[in-house]
C-alpha cells in the first residue's frame, strides 16, 4: 500500500480549494458547497491514516464528520430559504443585518 | 496499481473541486461536486475503507447533494439575478490563501513518518462497526442527538410562520 503523504497532500489541496470558495465566492450555494468539499478533503486525511495504522479509528472519525457535514448542510439550507424568502437574494455580501 | 489509480481519481477529484468554486451557475456546481465526491469515495476504497465509500455515495451524492439541488430549484434564481462576483483583489485573496494552505499541507505531508501497521482489516463494516458500538458508543449517540437537533431546526426554520 502506498504511503499516505500523497493522500494528505491531495487532502490539503481539497482543503485549500475549499477555503479559496469561501472567501472568494459571494452565491451562497456555491459557499456551502466550498464548505462540503473543505469537510471531505479532511476526511480523505482520516481514512489515508487511518489505513495506515491499520486502525479504524481513522473511519470512525470520518464517520462523525459526515453526520456533521449532513447536520451542518440540512441546516445552512433552510436557513437560506428563509432568508430567500425574506430578502429575495443569495448575496453573502447583502446579508449585513448582524454586521456593526 | 494503486498509486495510477490514485492519480487518476485524485486528479478526477481536485478537477471537480476546481469546477465547483468557478461555476458561475449553483446547478453547474451541484453537478461538479457530485464527481468530486464520487472519486473521493473511489480513493476511500483504494485504501480499503468500503463502509465509508458506500456511505460516501449514499450520504453526500445520494442525500446532501440532491438536497442542495432540491433548493437551487426550489429558490430559482434566474440567470442575471445571479450575484455579480467579487473584485479580482478578493479572488486573489482567495487564491493566496488556497495557495498558503497547500503548501504547508505539503511541507507537512513531505516529513510524515509514522510506521505503518501490519496489515489489518480497518475499514470494514466489521471492523468499524465494533469500533463504533464499543469504544466510541458515546460518541455515536451523541451524533444521533445533533441530528435531532439539526432535523428540529430545519423544520422550524422552513416554516413560513415561526
Amino acid at each position: 500500500m502506498m504511503e499516505p503523504s500523497a493522500y494528505l497532500l491531495l487532502s490539503g489541496i481539497l482543503f485549500g480549494i475549499g477555503v479559496a470558495g469561501v472567501v472568494a465566492r459571494k452565491n451562497a450555494l456555491i459557499v456551502i458547497m466550498s464548505v462540503e468539499i473543505m469537510l471531505n478533503g479532511v476526511n480523505v486525511a482520516f481514512i489515508a491514516v487511518g489505513s495506515h495504522l491499520g486502525d479504524p479509528t481513522g473511519s470512525v472519525f470520518a464517520f462523525m464528520v459526515m453526520t456533521v457535514a449532513a447536520a451542518e448542510a440540512a441546516v445552512g439550507l433552510a436557513i437560506l430559504i428563509a432568508i430567500f424568502r425574506l430578502k429575495e437574494t443569495v448575496d453573502i455580501t447583502e446579508l449585513s443585518v448582524l454586521k456593526w | 496499481m494503486e498509486p495510477i489509480l490514485f492519480m487518476l481519481f485524485g486528479a478526477i477529484a481536485v478537477g471537480g473541486a476546481i469546477m465547483v468554486v468557478t461555476r458561475k451557475h449553483p446547478m453547474a456546481s451541484a453537478l461538479y461536486l457530485i464527481l468530486t465526491l464520487f472519486s473521493v469515495a473511489a480513493l476511500f476504497v483504494l485504501r480499503q475503507a468500503h463502509f465509508l465509500a458506500a456511505i460516501q455515495v449514499i450520504v453526500y451524492a445520494g442525500a446532501i447533494v440532491v438536497l442542495f439541488i432540491f433548493v437551487i430549484m426550489l429558490i430559482n434564481v434566474p440567470e442575471n439575478r445571479l450575484p455579480v462576483e467579487r473584485a479580482t483583489v478578493m479572488r486573489l485573496l482567495g487564491v493566496i490563501a488556497a495557495g498558503l494552505l497547500i503548501l504547508e499541507t505539503a511541507l507537512l505531508a513531505r516529513r510524515f513518518a509514522m510506521p505503518a501497521a501490519p496489515a489489518a482489516d480497518s475499514g470494514s463494516v466489521q471492523a468499524v462497526g465494533r469500533a463504533l458500538f464499543t469504544d466510541y458508543l458515546l460518541a455515536f449517540e451523541i451524533t444521533s442527538v445533533l441530528l435531532l437537533a439539526a432535523v428540529i431546526g430545519a423544520i422550524t426554520l422552513a416554516k413560513k410562520k415561526i
